[in-house]
């Protein structure tokens, strides 16, 4: 039987967060079939191919080039239906939960989201889900025969074997009822690494003092390759957007490398980071909570430790 | 406007996270219960809807008899009436099939509800409800206007902001900063001791996914820590230790 996924694409690109998934997919054994919306090349979506799908299902209706969520639904289901998929698995994104959900109602199937590692199918059918914002994990039984696994971020590594996948244009019949929904602008950084995303992220808490500051912290970023993040009240106060917090109450990453700065490491924070593979707290205050969850502790000014590490890493580049 | 409000009964976000009975049930020993973060968020910006435009807020939840003081602390904050379908609230499709059906005949103009809950941060259940009434359901919602019939929202996408409009009724699951969280005043606790609070029995639904049993993180090592002096060492050890560099 085969088994869909939902492929994003960004700018052209299909996500790795949705590579991710494919190779998920690949890991449980059976064919995996992608489906992907809007306006991206027939070669970038081969790369899914590679990630472990044998076929990509492309819709290309006008109608769906802004996200509308119950438009997408409808595209779901039609293809869960035309493939014969009894098995849906999509990477957590402000698109693909909502799409999910819709799903699940519509077709009475199981849906469990933050999973975390590959299903257990020895006696049933287990998943182990992140649940408490990271602080623990629920091993659960999906009883119905549909099921739909939302995955966080680095559930699985990603494989690539070079092969290729076809691409089939796969049409769709949209109600109107779909389209309730007036997607009027959007407000986007481009070209930036976004956040959710990265693999490497630095963030700056109240200890930075202002957001005249960030230079620094966008300078060691930018040398790092890494995504910008901050701490609540640095966004409550305006200092940076509210698209990059982190913590409960925000974004919740889970990147290869975490620099905190100037963040104390409440616990509430520590609920958006603590699935980071490596964590570096640099903090003037030795006895500040967030060194208890770091791997590399730096006790120190950040106005003087920063600038230093950048230029450290610019030679250790060079 | 008639404005239904779904708020969970959640561990206080310092909570600490423990399991009893063999990893099968929460440790609710010591902890603290609280609405929702993001249902409080909900809340209060249903609040100000009814005060600058007149209507009703009813709260609803999904639980057993313990989440009635969480409840009640909604009713102080400002909320009318109260409804709680009495049932453990396992399954997201369980509970989003409760609250559908509570709702398709209550007649509500806007239905309320948090992002996620910080306790199964499913994310799920709004958009389970929109599909069950034929409704839209949009979250993370930043901002939410009312004029007439129409509703300008905001909702957060990865990187930024989209902006919507879409007419009533539909399902909004929010978070900051849609308004302020509000802190309950003495007359708001006073009144809400004599606010309706109706028990209702669950409806059969399907109970999707079953838990099998609880797991903590393994536990973290020690920190290593590096001279402010020698940031040199620090990054050696994330390029040849770390190996992320
Ligand atoms: C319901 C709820 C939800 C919340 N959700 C979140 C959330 O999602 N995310 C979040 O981040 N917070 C959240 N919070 C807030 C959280 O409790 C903390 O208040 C917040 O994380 C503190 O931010 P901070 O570490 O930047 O600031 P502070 O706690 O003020 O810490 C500043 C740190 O900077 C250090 N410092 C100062 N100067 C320097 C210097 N020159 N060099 C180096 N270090 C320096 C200090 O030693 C201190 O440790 C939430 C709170 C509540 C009640
Ligand atoms: N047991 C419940 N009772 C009432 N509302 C709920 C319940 N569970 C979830 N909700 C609502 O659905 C939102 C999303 O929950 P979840 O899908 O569990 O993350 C929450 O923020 C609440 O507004």
């Amino acid at each position: 039987m085969a088994i869909l996924v939902f492929i994003e694409h960004a700018e052209g690109v299909v996500k790795k967060s949705s590579l991710e998934a494919v190779s998920y997919a690949a890991a449980m054994g059976d064919e995996v079939i992608g489906l992907a919306v809007g306006s991206i090349d027939e070669g970038a979506l081969k790369a899914a191919g590679n990630a472990g799908a044998s076929k990509v299902l492309h819709v290309t209706d006008e109608k769906l080039e802004k996200g509308i969520i119950q438009a997408y639904a409808q595209v779901i289901n039609q293809a869960m239906e035309s493939t014969g998929a009894e098995i849906l698995v999509l990477a957590k994104s402000s698109l693909g939960d909502p799409v999910a959900a819709r799903v699940a109602a519509k077709q009475g199937a199981g849906f469990v989201s933050n999973v975390s590692d590959l299903p257990d199918t020895s006696n049933g059918f287990k998943v182990k889900r992140s649940i408490y914002t990271g602080k623990a994990f629920a091993n659960v039984e999906i009883k119905t025969d549909k099921k739909i696994l939302g995955l966080k971020k680095n559930a699985v590594e990603l494989k690539t074997d070079g092969s290729e996948a076809t691409v089939e244009k796969f049409d769709v019949l949209l109600s109107d009822d779909s389209f309730k929904v007036t997607i009027t602008s959007q407000d986007k950084a481009t070209g930036e690494i976004l956040l959710p995303e990265a693999e490497l992220v630095v963030s700056g808490g109240r200890g930075m003092k202002g957001p005249e500051n960030w230079g620094m912290i966008e300078e060691l970023a930018k040398t790092l390759g890494a995504a910008t993040g901050c701490s609540k009240p640095v966004s409550d106060m305006g200092w940076r957007p509210h698209h990059e917090h982190v913590g409960q109450t925000g974004v919740k990453v889970s990147p290869q490398l975490y620099v905190a700065i100037g963040i104390s490491g409440a616990i509430q924070h520590l609920a958006g980071v603590n699935s980071s593979k490596n964590i570096v707290v640099i903090n003037k205050d030795p006895e500040a909570p967030f060194f208890a969850a770091a791997d590399y502790g730096i006790v120190g000014d950040a106005f003087e430790v920063v600038p230093k590490l950048t230029e450290a890493l610019k030679a250790a580049q060079n | 406007m008639k404005i239904l409000v779904c708020i969970t009964h959640v561990p206080d976000t310092t909570a600490k996270i423990s399991f009893t009975d063999n990893d099968t049930k929460f440790d609710a020993n010591g902890v603290q219960f609280i609405i929702g973060p993001y249902d409080d968020y909900a809340l209060a910006r249903a609040v100000e809807l009814k005060e600058a435009s007149g209507g009703s807020v009813t709260v609803l939840n999904v639980g057993t008899a313990e989440t009635e003081p969480t409840i009640r602390k909604a009713l102080a904050i400002g909320a009318d009436d109260a409804i709680r379908i009495n049932a453990e609230p396992t399954d997201s499709m369980f509970v989003a099939q409760q609250i559908a059906n509570h709702a398709k005949d209550g007649g509500y103009d806007l239905i309320m509800m948090g992002r996620e809950s910080i306790d199964f941060n499913g994310g799920m259940v709004h958009g389970m409800v929109g599909e069950l009434l034929g409704m839209p359901a949009i979250s993370p919602v930043m901002q939410l206007d009312i004029e007439g019939e129409t509703a300008k929202l905001a909702r957060e996408i990865e990187g930024g902001k989209e902006y919507l409009e879409l007419s009533l009724p539909f399902v909004a699951g929010c978070q900051e900063p849609i308004a302020e969280w509000k802190i309950p005043n003495m007359r708001g606790i006073m009144s809400a001791r004599s606010k309706k609070l109706e028990v209702i029995e669950p409806t059969d639904a399907t109970e999707a996914a079953t838990l099998e049993k609880y797991e903590m993180p393994p536990a973290k090592g020690e920190v290593k820590m590096i001279d402010a002096d020698n940031v040199e060492e620090l990054v050696q050890l994330l390029k040849n230790e770390a190996k992320v560099l």
